[in-house]
């Protein structure tokens, strides 16, 4: 049974760490600190944390106001609520501006318990990589949450970091170097290459394991950073592998899958699929929404499939 | 600290130049936004030639005050005060609106002495909220002076700011409202009732003036005043004529984002002639 850590604790836990490292870090964050555990920072440093309530557009200007002015703000509340709400202001006094902010939100995609369509974040990496100042980091797990956190704040400019409500299982059970924009080949196989990242990651190594049972060998690739993303390393696989397959738990249209096929047309056209959502949810047991929207390892085991069935 | 009277002679004199620069920028330009530029001229002109407590030749010095421009269509008369107090040289303010200049169609963080980028309304009041918040942490003096338009405060986003830097206590953070009364499409209470706009304020916790804004002696008693309040933050409601200084320009809607015609101009720039005073 693989360990499962919360990745929203483990950044709680970092940001007081981090606290004591850097003088600069601040914290903003819209009355959902308990649930982000921002509330260890504020307990730690209350001089260098301020809630600005459920008010996103103010809190997200106001973070770009610390940054211009030296502070280190991590804009602390969930996926839906720091990225769509707050658009415009990340998008003229953020990005434009390439603010040194931090946005580390919690219960991204579907699983938000089952509080339904509203909160359930599947448009953020979209939206958020249209603004082109930005990085966008996915963790798949508990250790790597950590490393990304820790490469986001010693690097200058604004960071996206989405993270998951549920404890989710422990991928990286060794070391490893963590790179913003370096993708992390996991296996490497002859058949697909396998590309996924958050709580997907672990789906498609189990589904690698299924397909090694069929005779099919898989590539699979973590690729925590979505922007920038590591072109070369998708390219260098497919030109071995020659099928793609894709696998979020966020909207096809705007994420991974648009955004690899997009990669692929312009630099080495060959067979795609894609795991992940194609509209709006419901509410649900995690379990429920993953198996009934097509988001476990089987729906990528008939994904490489049908794509093996592709191939010229 | 009041102003003796060859001081407000050359704050005059300063808000009167910018006026000339603006109309000139938005002339050449024949484009961009002249009616808020003019109304806000001698609220520059105060915060720059005497209240501020910056240097042009060190734009990023820590305890500097900053000014945030959250109107940030009214940059002309931001670029004017910059430039006429040595931030950049005058002429560079021919390539307002221009291809290849640091000087943007709405405020732009990379021209000096520019301190957020805006052009989308409602941000600035946050972000000067911000700013703020890094002085006092940061345990410097320096105040932070944010000018919003009375037709941007249709903005939710105000709002939000508003409760919360009063929650917060900011009291090194001034907000003036340039209340000219005119919004793009037409006169505020047309578009959307403000009043009673000082009471709104009041309600949101701060310390509330209001002045005539192209009054220096009223405006700078009221920064003046501002710093004295603690606890809580100061906003100045500045009571303007939308495109003051020039006859056909003043309350008229049609100003607010339309460059004048080359004979405009030559007019504009007679009567601000004859307003000469050093």
């Amino acid at each position: 049974m693989t360990d499962l850590v919360s990745t929203r604790e483990v950044a709680g836990d970092l940001l007081v760490k981090l606290g004591h490292v850097y003088s600069d870090l601040v914290v903003v964050g819209g009355d959902l600190n308990k649930s982000t555990f921002a509330n260890k920072f504020q307990a730690e440093f209350p001089a260098r944390f301020f809630d600005f309530g459920p008010a996103e557009q103010n809190m997200v200007s106001v973070a770009a106001g610390l940054a211009a002015s030296g502070k280190i703000p991590v804009v602390s509340t969930f996926a839906v609520f720091g990225t769509a709400r707050p658009f415009d202001q990340l998008r003229v006094g953020v990005s434009q501006s390439k603010l040194n902010v931090k946005l580390i939100l919690t219960h991204s995609g579907l699983l938000t318990a089952e509080d339904g369509v509203s909160a359930q974040s599947i448009e953020d990496i979209a939206i958020m990589s249209a603004l082109p100042s930005f990085t966008i980091i996915v963790p798949a797990d508990g250790p790597e949450t950590e490393l990304a956190i820790k490469a986001s704040i010693e690097m200058d400019g604004p960071v996206y970091i989405r993270l998951s409500r549920p404890a989710t299982p422990v991928v990286h059970t060794k070391e490893y170097d963590f790179k913003i924009g370096s993708a992390e080949v996991m296996r490497e196989g002859d058949d697909v290459t396998i590309i996924s990242y958050g709580i997907m990651l672990n789906e498609s190594l189990k589904a690698a394991l299924d397909l090694d049972k069929q005779g099919i060998s898989s590539t699979v690739i973590n690729m925590a950073t979505i922007a920038p993303l590591d072109d070369d390393a998708i390219l260098k696989s497919v030109s071995k592998t020659g099928l793609v397959v894709t696998a979020e738990e966020h909207l096809i249209q705007g994420g991974l899958g648009s955004i690899v096929a997009s990669l692929l047309a312009q630099h080495h056209p060959a067979p795609i699929e894609m795991v992940g959502l194609k509209g709006y949810a419901e509410s649900g047991k995690p379990e429920q929404l993953l198996k009934k929207y097509n988001l476990t390892h089987n729906d990528i085991v008939t994904s490489v499939l049908k794509g093996i069935a592709r191939k010229p | 600290m009041s102003v003796d009277g060859s001081s407000v002679l050359k704050i005059k004199d300063l808000a009167r130049r910018v006026r000339v620069d603006v109309l000139k920028m938005v002339a050449k330009a024949n484009s961009g936004h002249p009616g808020g530029s003019l109304s806000e001229a001698d609220i520059l002109a105060v915060l720059y030639g005497t209240v501020m407590n910056h240097d042009p030749d060190k734009p990023d010095l820590i305890d500097r005050d900053r000014f945030i421009l959250s109107k940030a269509h009214a940059c002309p008369g931001l670029y004017a005060v910059l430039a006429e107090t040595g931030y950049f040289e005058v002429k560079e303010l021919d390539t307002y609106r221009q291809i290849n200049s640091r000087i943007q169609g709405h405020a732009h963080i990379k021209t000096p002495g520019v301190e957020m980028s805006g052009g989308s309304l409602g941000q600035g009041l946050s972000f000067g909220l911000g700013v703020s918040l890094a002085s006092r942490l940061n345990r410097l003096s320096s105040r932070t002076f944010v000018l919003l338009g009375d037709g941007e405060c249709d903005e939710g986003q105000i709002w939000e700011a508003a409760m919360s830097a009063s929650h917060h206590g900011l009291d090194n953070l001034v907000a003036i409202v340039d209340r000219n009364r005119i919004q793009n499409d037409r006169w505020t209470h047309e578009v959307m009732s403000l009043e009673p706009f000082t009471d709104k304020w009041k309600s949101f916790g701060w310390h509330v003036m209001e002045v005539d804004g192209h009054n220096v002696d009223e405006l700078v008693l009221a920064f003046d005043t501002a710093e004295t309040i603690k606890g809580r933050p100061s906003v100045i409601i500045a009571n303007t004529l939308k495109g003051k200084g020039v006859s056909f320009m003043e309350n008229n809607v049609d100003f607010h984002g339309k460059a004048p015609s080359p004979e405009e101009l030559s007019k504009a720039l007679e009567e601000l002639e004859q307003e000469k005073i050093l």
